[in-house]
């Protein structure tokens, strides 16, 4: 399951960062930030929420075993 | 003046915390190396954030805005991103579990013991000092090129040849004076310490830069709608191949030494999780200001309306310290000069540790064995190579300066090169020793030889057929390793036992 996960989250975001579609778009959002650079601060924070979902969802189970032995001992 | 002061109160402070911190050392070799693997979640978040946080960050992104404007973000940052995390989930966490079972304290501990050979550890070792030093000098030349345009006509009797300016030499041993005293006091602990703390100052202050600039310039809209418009967009600025070929850089944290020593404090496995989620946020909090800041430069002008605020010419490293200088208040430029003296020895500190572990565990210990020299004169062996270290990147600043982005990119580039080593350690269990050597001398050799070509990072746009060199340097790796490890002798089955069990 964890590493379905993570290999599904990190493909996908692979081609999203690569953003052809914005590459020669000079316009400002809001008048402030060149809409590559916006695209990619959105970028950004995805991959902090697909971090969250991998961390809440799809954390290892051998560190949740590891943790345990050490509690034990 | 008033911004030197500031800056010379902010080194106080950061004296005071080494010495309050050096009050919870533990006086033995494991507190001081990996601070008896007892960092919890803030601390250990705030720890690898400063140290990955440089000035290259800071100094180099906002230098290569000013230079090819906001692709700077999407090749370095965003990338960050994702695949820094990703390290941490995919390296950090199995070396910390193995760490903690196996009582490893360094990489080379990890390697040796992985791949069956105490020699590796001699062949790795001066090849990750030998990268760290450009990663030092990256730092010390960020501070010194800050300073420099900071202070600009604050000391015209005192510095006549640098325009009255702090010299950058004396920036750069006053900050390494310091970094080593509170490191010296306290460990690893001290370092993780005094991380948290500048990381808090780094962000807060590069956010009042910002915030100060824009305000200056007219507005953030007025500021933007002044840059020139060719940098605001990718195209033009940075082919798709060099794109592309930039995402092996951030792959680097996976093999920094400081960083697996960072990762080695933590108390537990759960104490990583903030850092996943938190990274990426950060990252974004720090860059977008500098990214906005170097863009803003390339049309901002002086309130007359007609000098621009860089002239032309200007050095992309000086670009964040004369926009801060010229435009900021003298209270708000040493403050903000504060918090990027705090980016750079947030990364210093950890650096000098890791090479002080590595030298004392990795030679010394290694070769006279564990007993032959006490907790104490460890720490001290410590010392004295973390001395010798910063002295030689100290002369390496001294030489003919380079472009702190460009030679921070061959830094991680050298980094990256070497992650299909750590990654088949973990991963893979036909990783053998033979190819654990071939792939180490490939892409040392690969690096170098392209290091050279590019002119020893003079030639900042060097590529190699369209890609970055790290692509090349990583290729090379992971040929070296498959290849050699196929037709070599596979582990024995302890060595593999002990290192694949758990992770079934």
């Amino acid at each position: 399951m964890s590493k379905g996960v993570v290999i599904t989250f990190m493909l996908v975001l692979f081609v999203l960062h690569q953003d052809f579609w914005f590459r020669d778009d000079a316009t400002l959002v809001l008048g402030i930030l060149p809409i590559g650079l916006a695209y990619h601060m959105a970028f950004t924070a995805v991959a902090a929420i697909a971090w969250l979902v991998i961390v809440r969802f799809a954390w290892p189970k051998y560190l949740v075993e590891e943790e345990n032995e050490g509690n034990e001992q | 003046m008033t911004q030197t002061l500031i800056v010379v109160i902010y080194l106080i402070l950061l004296l005071v915390l080494g010495y309050f911190s050096s009050r919870l050392f533990r006086g033995n070799s494991n507190d001081y190396f990996v601070a008896s693997r007892s960092i919890g979640p803030l601390v250990l978040f705030m720890s690898i954030f400063g140290t990955t946080m440089t000035a290259f960050a800071m100094v180099g992104s906002t230098g290569e805005s000013y230079r090819v404007g906001i692709a700077t973000y999407g090749k370095v940052a965003s990338s960050s991103a994702l695949i820094h995390s990703a390290c941490f989930f995919l390296v950090g966490l199995p070396l910390w579990a193995l760490g903690k079972r196996n009582g490893f304290h360094t990489q080379i501990e990890f390697f040796r013991a992985r791949f069956e050979s105490s020699k590796l550890g001699y062949l790795l070792f001066p090849i990750l000092v030998g990268l760290i030093i450009p990663y030092l000098l990256v730092g010390l030349m960020g501070a010194g090129s800050v300073m420099q345009g900071v202070t600009r006509g604050a000391f015209p009797e005192i510095f006549t040849s640098t325009g009255g300016a702090v010299p950058p030499w004396l920036t750069m041993l006053v900050i390494s004076c310091v970094v080593l005293y509170y490191i010296f006091a306290g460990g690893v602990r001290s370092a993780a310490w005094a991380n948290t703390f500048q990381t808090c100052v780094f962000i807060v202050m590069g956010f009042i830069a910002f915030v100060t600039i824009s305000s200056k310039l007219g507005g953030m809209q007025a500021a933007s709608a002044m840059a020139d418009p060719g940098k605001a967009v990718r195209a033009g600025n940075l082919t798709e191949m060099q794109f592309l070929s930039y995402c092996f850089i951030p792959l680097s944290v996976g093999m920094f030494p400081h960083l697996f020593q960072n990762c080695l404090t933590a108390k537990s496995a759960k104490s990583f999780r903030l850092t996943l989620v938190a990274h990426p946020i950060a990252i974004m909090i720090t860059w977008i200001p500098c990214i906005l800041i170097g863009l803003w430069a390339t049309g901002a002008v002086m309130p007359d309306g007609v000098t621009p605020v860089i002239p032309e010419g200007t050095s992309p490293n000086a670009v964040l310290g004369m926009m801060v200088g010229k435009l900021a208040t003298p209270i708000i430029g040493g403050l903000v000069t504060a918090g990027i003296m705090a980016a750079i020895m947030s990364s210093l500190d950890s650096q000098f540790v890791a090479v002080g572990t590595m030298f004392t565990k990795d030679i010394v210990v290694h070769f006279f064995g564990i007993d032959r020299f006490s907790e104490k004169q460890k720490v001290l062996l410590a010392r004295g190579f973390i001395c010798t270290i910063v002295f030689v990147t100290y002369l390496f600043t001294l030489a003919e300066p380079r472009s702190v982005f460009s030679l921070g990119i061959w830094c991680f580039s050298g980094f990256a090169g070497l992650f299909p080593l750590v990654f088949a350690a973990i991963y893979w269990r036909k990783a053998t020793k033979a190819g654990a050597y071939a792939a180490v001398i490939g892409s040392a050799l690969s690096w170098f030889l392209l290091f050279r070509e590019s002119d020893y990072g003079a030639n900042g746009s060097y590529l190699v057929g369209g890609v970055m060199p790290v692509a090349v340097i990583f290729v090379t790796c992971a040929i070296c390793m498959v290849v050699v490890s196929l037709f070599t002798q596979a582990p024995s089955q302890d060595t593999l036992d002990k290192f694949f069990k758990k992770k079934a």
